[in-house]
């Protein structure tokens, strides 16, 4: 055995991706398995390793750790990026939540029937230029610190960086009035274990296709 | 100002129960401002006092939190019901989610257009009979313990209570088939700041009558 993690879900983005984003950021080296048939999905739940039936799955440290929040906190935890106090991990937890309410629905839109994508997609740029954005640029502004939390990387970053690119795969122009995050964009663009994920060649899986859409569908059919 | 948390939601269950319960087993004293009109939601976003605009709001230690799990997670950290390490906490964290994710359907079974209630009720039971409540009878089974966590309690079996109980609500013979949980059940609904939660005249909610649901609904929409 590596030692490395090991990640167990689909080949695609799904509720494993921050979890990529999160080790990414941290530096640390992971390996994949990829659900691609009902059979393999069926097999894991026999096999009694899913502690509530569902993926993502990561196997870390002798555990085998399941729910996506879980696992992120566990990670922010071991690699110090959960900052340095309980009020430092009460802003960071907010931040988070406050994101993944927004990724939240980006997460779901592949799965929109046809007649409510528009709409869907509305929701998805008022919700982000109206709520979430305005929040961050806000807290970047009033501190001038190039972190949101602490003066120092944390796991609030992360997610926020992977929910910019993700809002504007569909909305190229969202962050038009938001300068504090076009440079929060760039700073943690470029910060070395953030550029390699972004490189292709990574583990970072592209937006979802109807290929995806269809695989979830089998997989988890029930 | 008294010092005591304050916590803003409307006069039901919601979002906010978890809250209410881990500061009472925790046995920290609250206050609570209930939002009973949309413009009492309107007020407090008008304030800049919701950072996303949502409630649950929690003022504390002179915070105004958000996002009932960094709210928990903060009451659980600073009141020592998150375990003993990191370890630990992983393992809480995973029963947490699991627990939310069926306290998320209990929540929803109300609001429910009539002609999906009785797939959502059956889906519901189904879950909680069958994916959550033979994984924790499993984890109690497994190392004998009382308590889900090392040996003490924890947020997990705080929040376990709170959604065996609104099981129990449902179906009042839920815990049939679960020995161990039964015996989860009574062990922490005697504790003392526990048992005092689940007397009258405490601030536990009780469910909201369907004929109120549109008023809730209200504030919100």
């Amino acid at each position: 055995m590596s030692g490395k993690p090991r990640l167990t879900y689909l080949n695609g983005r799904g509720r494993m991706e921050p979890i990529r984003w999160l080790l990414a950021a941290a530096g640390v080296e992971f390996e994949e398995v990829f659900l691609q048939t009902k059979e393999q999905y069926d097999k894991l739940i026999k096999d009694g390793v899913l502690l509530f039936q569902q993926v993502p799955l990561v196997e870390i440290d002798g555990m085998k750790m399941v729910q996506t929040r879980a696992i992120l906190s566990y990670i922010a935890g071991k690699y110090n990026l959960y900052g340095k106090d309980l009020k430092e991990r009460a802003l960071i937890d907010m931040y988070v939540e406050g994101i993944s309410d927004l990724m939240q629905m980006i997460l779901m839109f592949p799965f929109s029937p046809p007649d409510a994508k528009e709409k869907n997609l509305d929701s998805i740029k008022e919700r982000a230029t109206n709520r979430y954005f305005p929040v961050f640029e806000k807290v970047l502004k009033q501190h001038g610190q190039d972190f949101l939390v602490g003066n120092k990387f944390s796991w609030a970053d992360v997610q926020l960086i992977e929910a910019i690119l993700a809002v504007e795969e569909k909305i190229p122009a969202v962050l038009s009035g938001f300068p504090q995050l076009q440079a929060f964009k760039t700073k943690m663009s470029n910060m070395p274990t953030i550029k390699k994920f972004l490189q292709p060649g990574s583990p970072r899986k592209p937006p979802p296709d109807d290929h995806y859409v269809e695989t979830v569908l089998k997989v988890f059919k029930r | 100002m008294s010092g005591k948390p304050k916590l803003h939601y409307f006069n039901g269950r919601g979002r906010m129960e978890p809250i209410r319960w881990l500061l009472a087993a925790a046995g920290v004293e609250f206050e609570e401002s209930f939002l009973e009109k949309k413009d009492d939601l309107t007020k407090l976003q008008k304030d800049g006092s919701l950072l996303f605009q949502q409630v649950p709001m929690v003022e504390i230690d002179g915070m105004k939190m958000v996002q009932t799990r960094a709210i928990a997670n903060y009451i659980a950290m600073k009141y020592n019901l998150y375990g003993k390490d990191l370890k630990e906490r992983a393992l809480i964290d995973m029963y947490v989610e699991g627990i939310f994710d069926l306290n998320e359907l209990f929540m929803y079974y109300e609001i429910q257009p009539a002609d999906k209630k009785e797939q959502h009720f059956a889906n519901m039971m189904d879950k909680a009979t069958n994916r959550y409540f033979p994984a924790f009878e499993k984890v109690l089974k497994d190392h004998g313990q009382d308590f889900l966590v090392g040996n003490q309690l924890s947020r997990a079996d705080v929040q376990l209570l709170d959604t065996i109980l609104m099981a129990e609500e449902f179906k009042p013979d839920i815990l049939a088939k679960f020995p161990l949980l039964q015996v989860n059940e009574w062990t922490n609904s005697n504790i003392p700041k526990i048992k005092k939660f689940l007397q009258p005249g405490s601030q536990k909610k009780p469910p909201t009558p369907g004929e109120d649901i549109p008023k809730v609904m209200a504030i919100f929409y």
